[in-house]
């Protein structure tokens, strides 16, 4: 086992799409031992299988390795290590990708390959013995949809990544990991904890969830954002971990940003379901035990965390045909400008229906953005505006149908009311619609591996 | 007696989604502020201010040592995911919904 104490661990993605300022800038800046990546929400999962079915070599996140190319040279010589969702639904492919990276640029690296939480090819032996795969918000059973079945990825927890870095890996790159995992396994690794001891990785689970989205720990998508100093140099968090299990959320000095009481608060908040019972393969822990304290300027400790033992069931992330959706917008402009956007989204549903296309009401979507409806329909007074979006969208399982819709929107600046504008981005087009299917799986029925690619210069 | 404020005044926000629900966290400026909130907030008061958007149930944890509410919005994102073609279909403006409301504090309440 290392023994680095404290260590600090950063998280430089929130999600596929975040800057790359961040990862950059927390190994430039440091200090640091670990670099935390995610990658992967659960509409990434759907993105990439689409990516894999093109072409067999993709399907992972191809920023990260555009990453790795900035700062492996640095993270070898001070020892940082990376852990990363990266591998999406092709994590060979992506290790092979930065495989390709450390030769070009003459370094040495071991890569740890974590998979099996792909089990798309075992799911008929599954269901033969008698899973059922039902959808944990409706409780259908799966075979009534397997033949629109395109992904199935179980959550994998922390222990194959702690077994990754015990074989000597540099970077750790899994699948579907769960979020939180990408941090207590180096907690577990450092400071050789037990998966069993809940209340010491219910409390990594915290900082990893501290930690999952980035600078939304830091004063990113923060209410207070006036008092946020320096946002164009947003700091990424860093967990500074003890081995009693109590950690410092922070950032690195001369960074821009906020680490408060609240902005930690607001973090531990997103996405959070029951939070006496927040569930990963690794723990139970409850969130309602959590105390937080400014112990100093951007420094918050975080304490007296509880967990128990995990559940018996890993979590199933499915992805599922399940039709196509199209959108379109105009910009209406003048006096009247609401009152001729609901006015010209019924004129184009009245011209298809005269072409004989109609659809059916639920599966619409009418928005005027610039009224308060888009997010707030009945809650507060619309504003009176010289310009609003009319924006329409549809979902529809008949493709031809999906795409009749925008070819009438085009025509409506000819033949609607006076002022619609900004059809810069041209005839909508129907786009596959990726449905997402959570399902339960006994964890017996799934094994974890760990392989290690070595580079050598 | 009392008087009527914004929520915004009291609390800070911040919201996501969870399949097609989405979760809204509130939490107290001040620790007098989480008893107005506790009070105030109640899942019925916040389900008739989503009832323009959501089809489900409101469910409300508390969080006192965070001085935080955690409400979980029934189907309120015309099916999330990559399916709705909603603006917010992760629901991250709920909370800036919810701060809107109107609600009633004590006379000598400090905001």
């Amino acid at each position: 086992m290392a023994q680095r104490q404290p260590v600090l661990v950063g998280n430089g993605q929130g999600f596929w799409g975040d800057s790359v300022l961040g990862p950059v800038r927390l190994v430039n800046e440091g200090p640091l031992h670990y670099l935390t990546l995610d990658y992967l929400a659960e509409v990434t999962m759907s993105i990439m299988q689409k990516q894999r079915a093109r072409n067999p070599k993709a399907g992972y996140a191809t920023d990260f390795v555009t990453m790795v190319e900035r700062v492996l040279p640095r993270c070898i010589d001070q020892g940082i290590k990376i852990v990363a969702n990266a591998g999406g639904v092709n994590a060979a492919a992506c290790a092979e990708a930065v495989a390709e990276v450390a030769r070009k640029q003459g370094v040495s690296v071991k890569i740890g390959i974590v998979e099996g939480d792909d089990i798309m090819g075992q799911l008929d032996e599954l269901m033969a013995g008698g899973e059922e795969f039902r959808n944990l918000d409706n409780d259908e059973p799966l075979k009534n949809h397997l033949d629109k079945l395109q992904s199935a990825n179980v959550y994998l927890g922390a222990q194959p990544i702690v077994d990754a870095l015990a074989q000597g890996a540099d970077i750790v790159i899994t699948g579907r990991a769960t979020d939180p995992s990408l941090v207590v396994a180096p907690l577990m690794y450092e400071f050789g904890w037990d998966i069993n001891d809940h209340d010491k990785i219910a409390a990594a689970t915290v900082a990893g969830h501290i930690l999952e989205c980035g600078t939304q720990s830091t004063g990113g998508n923060f209410d207070g954002w006036r008092d946020v100093p320096d946002m164009a140099r947003i700091g990424y968090p860093v967990c500074e971990a003890y081995p009693d299990g109590t950690f410092v959320i922070t950032k690195q000095d001369g960074t821009g940003g906020l680490v408060s009481t609240d902005t930690v608060t607001a973090q531990l908040l997103y996405e959070l379901g029951d939070p006496h019972a927040y569930l990963t393969p690794d723990v139970t822990a409850d969130f309602s035990t959590i105390e937080l304290e400014q112990e100093g300027p951007n420094r918050v400790r975080v304490h007296g965390i509880k967990g128990h033992a995990p559940t018996s069931t890993y979590k199933v992330s499915m992805a599922y045909s399940d039709g196509y959706k199209v959108l379109g917008e105009l910009t209406c402009t003048g006096p009247d400008a609401a009152e001729k956007a609901r006015f010209t989204a019924e004129l184009l549903f009245a011209r298809l229906e005269l072409d004989g296309t109609s659809y059916d009401d639920a599966q619409k979507t009418i928005e005027i953005v610039g009224t308060n409806t888009a997010c707030f329909p009945g809650m507060v007074p619309p504003a009176d505006s010289y310009e609003v979006i009319m924006r329409v969208g549809l979902r529809e399982y008949d493709k031809r149908k999906a795409n009749r819709f925008g070819g009438e929107l085009a025509s409506l600046l000819l033949s609607g009311p006076p002022g619609l504008t900004g059809f810069a981005a041209g005839r909508p087009r129907a786009s596959e619609v990726i449905g997402y299917w959570p399902a339960l799986l006994t964890k017996e029925k799934v094994s974890a591996t760990v392989s290690i690619t070595e580079v050598r210069a | 007696m009392s008087k009527t404020v914004r929520l915004d005044q009291v609390a800070y926000g911040r919201s996501g989604d969870k399949g097609d629900d989405s979760n809204v966290g509130i939490w107290a400026r001040t620790p007098a502020g989480y008893e107005v909130l506790e009070r105030e907030l109640t899942p019925a008061r916040v389900k008739a201010h989503f009832a323009g958007i959501m089809t489900g149930e409101v469910t409300r944890y508390e969080l006192p040592r965070l001085r935080a509410l955690n409400f979980i919005l029934g189907h309120s994102l015309a099916g999330g995911g990559s399916g709705s073609v909603r603006t917010d279909a992760q629901g991250k403006a709920h909370a800036r919904g919810l701060l809107f409301m109107e609600i009633e504090v004590p006379d000598d309440f400090e905001v």
